[in-house]
């Protein structure tokens, strides 16, 4: 069970260049709107159609443009959850499930396993509902339910939560881990939500202008972004230019401080970065003294803006977010844990 | 009272109607898949009917299908004859009533959700189930406008239907055409009669698409 892209198309002034692979995995594609993703999906699903390259399906070739293969969607069994679930208005709930099982003949296996999808999405009692009748989390369960009955060899989900309240949307995506597991398939997802990915997927690939940015395991990911553009992407809100000095240790001109890091820096470091939620006022690691500029409360923390005594007029404000409990007191000095400086490459 | 022309009326309109319904939809779903320019070119082609008077159309009818046109001298060969036969009325009516439906239809499969569309092919429906189940029923209340537009627009038509068939009583007489030679020959009630007529075919159309709107409307309510 594996999937194989490694594809090509020209979009007017957008050019999409994509290569990636997994293996029975949730491989969650991260980047923002316009970059690509869900242009991804449509050609692994063959509604569009690729300039150039291949797309492997669990050793069937779905897409070849060497070896002019080019499947239709309906022959390619993948399932494709659209942003806005795509239910057939004309149709009921029972007639759109239908729908995802229309080449299987017999009556009675038919029922059985509507029944089965019915009770696994709790969907029972609205069978003769319409779309428009159900609720954003019930209408994204008749989608679903539509489409695992045709039991398809990938699953891709396109922002499957955007439609939905963010109430609503936490425990849906628990729900849907739940789902995806008893999947056991490979799964593609798209998303521009950084949580949404962290939560769902083992692997995150980060799409930026049409380019696969680095593809590797979620923690890793957000523990090592190794780069500028994947830094920004998984959420780190301070980054600098920084200067290397030493195999743990790393000046940053701008903020006028040494850092030492946990990571071995390499040849080739341009940036450092760290997190909002990283900096600490109780560990003596990388403390060095600043001045608090504002102090913004949100409910359940506080945005803690801070400058070195150092720190070049230029920059921006550094961004520590600060549980309530745990706020500094003046004089206020913060430190950062060595495994929490990420150096930045490129 | 003799009562071909209603016959003959309903006859032409209605196989009209029916003809135009299917070219219609189908130069309208497959123009609405063009790109900007040759959609622009071929929208204009197809709309012409609508603004060029009828006469006109007459005119180019009768130098295309005329009995010694070539392609009148060719249909000719099978026995087809469209000049002054009640089938040339449904020529006639195709031609004028079809860029309504083209037009209503174009418009309702434009405003279609292509991820409908998309999603059941990832589903793996046919394209014609697609098309027949999921498009047609979306687009349902615009293309049915379009049909009743070309249907009463078939019934009415008079310029090129007179042009291309002329008026024979019993064999070519539509409703529009015997209104106008009555009136011609001084038989005021006789033509007041057919108005009559017609204004009860218009009524009873209308009363129908209202009727077929409302049903509509309470199915998707419920």
């Amino acid at each position: 069970m594996s999937l194989f892209v490694d594809i090509r198309k020209k979009l007017g002034n957008f050019y999409l260049d994509v290569c990636i692979e997994t293996k029975n995995d949730v491989l969650g594609l991260l980047g923002a709107s316009g970059s690509g993703k869900s242009m991804t999906l449509k050609c692994i699903a063959g509604i569009e159609k690729p300039d150039e390259g291949k797309i492997i399906l669990n050793g069937i070739t779905l897409f070849d443009c060497a070896k002019r293969i080019n499947l239709p969607p309906q022959k390619r069994k993948v399932g494709y959850l659209f942003q806005n679930y795509a239910l057939f208005p004309n149709m009921n709930v029972r007639q759109n499930i239908l729908c995802g099982m229309h080449g299987e003949k017999d009556k009675t296996t038919k029922e059985h396993t509507l029944a089965k999808i019915l009770e696994m999405t709790q969907l029972q009692g609205f069978e003769k509902h319409r779309p428009h009748e159900l609720s954003g989390g019930q209408q994204q369960r008749v989608a679903l339910a539509r489409i695992l009955v045709g039991s398809p060899n990938l699953l891709m989900l396109d922002e499957p939560f955007s439609a939905l309240d963010s109430q609503l949307r936490a425990r849906l995506q628990i729900d849907m881990r739940e789902m995806l597991k008893e999947f056991g398939k490979s799964v593609l997802m798209v998303t521009h939500d950084r949580t949404e990915a962290y939560r769902l997927c083992h692997q995150i690939a980060l799409v930026d202008k049409g380019k696969i940015l680095a593809q590797k395991s979620t923690k890793a990911l957000f523990a090592d972004p190794e780069s500028r553009e994947a830094a920004l992407m998984t959420g780190c809100k301070n980054i600098m230019d920084a200067e290397k000095t030493g195999e743990y240790e790393l000046f940053v001109p701008a903020w006028g401080i040494h850092l030492t890091t946990a990571l071995p820096i390499r040849a080739g470091l341009t940036a450092v970065g760290i997190r909002a939620h990283y900096f600490n006022s109780r560990t003596n690691h990388n403390r060095y003294p600043v001045r608090c500029v504002e102090i913004i409360e949100e409910p359940f923390e506080n945005i803690f803006q801070f400058r070195y005594e150092q720190q070049d007029e230029n920059t921006p404000n550094i961004w520590w977010h600060v549980p309530k409990d745990r706020m500094p007191r003046a004089p206020y000095e913060v430190g950062i844990a060595p495994q929490n400086v990420l150096p930045l490459y490129g | 009272m003799d009562m071909f022309p209603l016959l003959n009326s309903l006859r032409v309109a209605a196989l009209s109607s029916v003809i135009v319904f299917f070219l219609g939809i189908f130069a309208a779903f497959y123009v609405s898949k063009l790109n900007r320019i040759a959609k622009g070119i071929v929208d204009v082609l197809l709309t012409l009917p609508l603004v060029l008077p009828p006469t006109v159309i007459g005119y180019f009818l009768i130098i295309t299908v005329g009995a010694r046109r070539p392609i009148g001298m060719f249909l000719g060969e099978f026995g087809i004859r469209f000049v002054m036969t009640w089938y040339g009325g449904v020529l006639a009516a195709v031609v004028i009533a079809f860029p309504l439906m083209y037009r209503t239809a174009r418009g309702a499969f434009e405003s279609f959700d292509e991820t409908l569309a998309y999603s059941g092919k990832t589903l793996g429906l046919s394209n014609s189930y697609i098309f027949w189940k999921i498009r047609m029923p979306y687009c349902r209340q615009g293309i049915l406008a379009g049909l009743v537009l070309a249907f009463a627009r078939a019934l009415g038509e008079f310029g090129a239907t007179v042009m291309l068939i002329g008026y024979t009583p019993g064999r070519t007489a539509t409703i529009s055409t015997t209104v106008y030679h009555l009136w011609r020959i001084g038989d005021d009630s006789g033509a007041l009669r057919w108005v009559m007529i017609n204004l009860c075919i218009s009524a009873v159309v209308l009363l129908a698409v209202n009727m077929l709107e409302r049903k509509n409307k309470r199915a998707v309510i419920r």
